[in-house]
């Protein structure tokens, strides 16, 4: 596709600080290359705000290869914008129609706090991944790799709910702000592995209790996180984790 | 965790809701059942309901044990309403579907509300009414009014709306998903709960529009 220049009108949220109250700002962008990246257009607005001695749009961003969970801002009501299983970094200008107006706006839950502009501090996810997203067993010297057997079927799922990148996607499509889709991901990579075996039972229900603890919502599946999900985790992963709470709840000690 | 503490947590109170959505399914499906026997004329209505009276003490054993279902169900209902509006104290300004609500998940809160009303106004209307006239009389009295057949007709199509998504939905918080049955489940508890919808709004359309259905 011949690349082609665009004019954007962006309505983008601007907040000073997390208790600073905020509010949208209006700017147009004209020219744009249809082959830029949604972060590559605001490189060029906060260039031009810059330039003009204004302060730039803070937004998250590390790897933009769409592989690090870092950024995300929601576009015109939908996380990471428009096109299915893809990170704000990975979406194109050449999804979007010259003149469009867009709507950015942070990430938004009571576990997320807004730092500034679109910059939203998830770490209420790692204290989730720390309530029990790993594996405690002192490793030692590398096994053999074929010593345990894993069916192929079992270490492609796995890999499927591994393929979370943790950047909160889910949490902000949910309707009720809920991080069921993340934790299903990260309970089920484990739970299906036998090196995730031994403490399957505990991870579940301390996973659920800390992610209450933090106030996100509950599931009442819409399934709207699946949707959203840049790397397209099926609601099937918070299925398994619903399994692996009932039966921690009802039978681990 | 304590069995309290499970039955307080997110995903605990998620399966209560779909146990307890469960009973009021199977319950919705036998009182469609007897309900379907109006179709048979009055006669067999009369004698489906003498019947179901002559089990004595198991009929309000039944009837508490349904009260506490739905009391259950309506409490967690409203209580993960609350919470999950809470779960997001600033709205987005400009909300947009990803692709996963249906009309029924979206709506899911008020259609069960819109149920609790309807609820009411079913018991006033056949349970707590005089019962010295034959049952079938009594649906004839309240249904021929246009008023109140209108009235049952939307409320059965919010209760068609409240189940489309909740068939499914309970399959899925009890951690059934998998990919050989979703589809099936899927369409199957789509279909289900419209079908079981429509047993249930025949009865106040027929009554309205055939003069002689039930007499």
């Amino acid at each position: 596709m011949p690349s082609t220049k665009i004019d954007i009108n962006l309505k983008i949220w601007r907040q000073e600080n997390p208790d600073a109250p905020g509010s949208f700002q209006q700017y147009s962008l004209a020219g744009l290359s249809t082959d830029m990246s949604f972060l590559e257009m605001l490189d060029v607005l906060n260039e031009k705000l810059t330039l003009e001695g204004r302060e730039p749009v803070a937004f998250d961003h590390d790897c933009r290869e769409g592989i690090c969970g870092m950024c995300g801002a929601v576009v015109n009501g939908q996380p990471h914008g428009p096109e299915p299983g893809t990170t704000l970094c990975q979406l194109h200008l050449r999804h979007f129609r010259d003149g469009d107006h867009l709507v950015i706006e942070p990430f938004r839950a009571r576990a997320f706090r807004i730092e500034k502009d679109l910059v939203v501090d998830r770490s209420s996810l790692d204290h989730i991944i720390q309530a029990g997203g790993y594996v405690s067993v002192n490793t030692g010297g590398a096994v053999e790799a074929n010593t345990i057997a894993i069916p192929q079927q079992i270490a492609e799922q796995a890999m499927d709910a591994a393929a979370c990148i943790g950047c909160g996607a889910c949490v902000a499509a949910c309707p009720n702000a809920s991080a069921m889709l993340f934790l299903g991901a990260k309970v089920s990579q484990l739970a299906l592995l036998p090196q995730g075996h031994p403490e399957r039972r505990l991870r579940a229900l301390s996973m659920v209790g800390k992610m209450d603890e933090l106030g996100f919502g509950n599931c009442s599946n819409e399934r709207e996180c699946e949707a959203a999900c840049p790397k397209s985790i099926s609601i099937r992963h918070i299925a398994r984790l619903n399994r692996e709470f009932i039966k921690a709840a009802l039978f681990a000690e | 965790m304590t069995l309290g503490q499970t039955v307080r947590s997110s995903v605990g109170q998620k399966i209560l809701m779909a146990v307890s959505g469960i009973m009021l399914s199977l319950f919705l499906v036998v009182h469609g059942i007897g309900n379907s026997m109006t179709f048979f004329g009055s006669k067999a209505f009369n004698a489906y309901a003498e019947k179901l009276h002559s089990l004595g003490f198991l009929v309000p054993l039944f009837e508490l044990g349904l009260l506490a279902v739905f009391l259950l169900h309506i409490f967690l209902g409203l209580t993960l309403f609350l919470q999950n509006n809470q779960a997001r104290p600033v709205r987005y300004q400009m909300e947009k579907s990803s692709g996963g609500r249906t009309p029924g998940s979206r709506t899911m809160p008020y259609t069960g509300v819109v149920i609790l009303i309807f609820l009411v106004v079913h018991l006033l209307n056949f349970h707590f009414t005089d019962h010295s006239i034959p049952i079938s009389d009594i649906v004839r009295n309240v249904l021929r009014q246009p008023i109140y057949a209108l009235f049952y007709l939307s409320a059965l199509a919010v209760v068609a709306l409240h189940i489309s998504h909740g068939f499914w939905s309970l399959f899925q918080s009890l951690g059934i998903n998998h990919p050989k049955y979703n589809a099936t489940l899927r369409s199957g508890s789509l279909g289900a709960a419209l079908a079981l919808s429509a047993v249930f709004m025949l009865i106040p359309l027929c009554t309205l529009l055939i003069k002689e259905f039930l007499r």
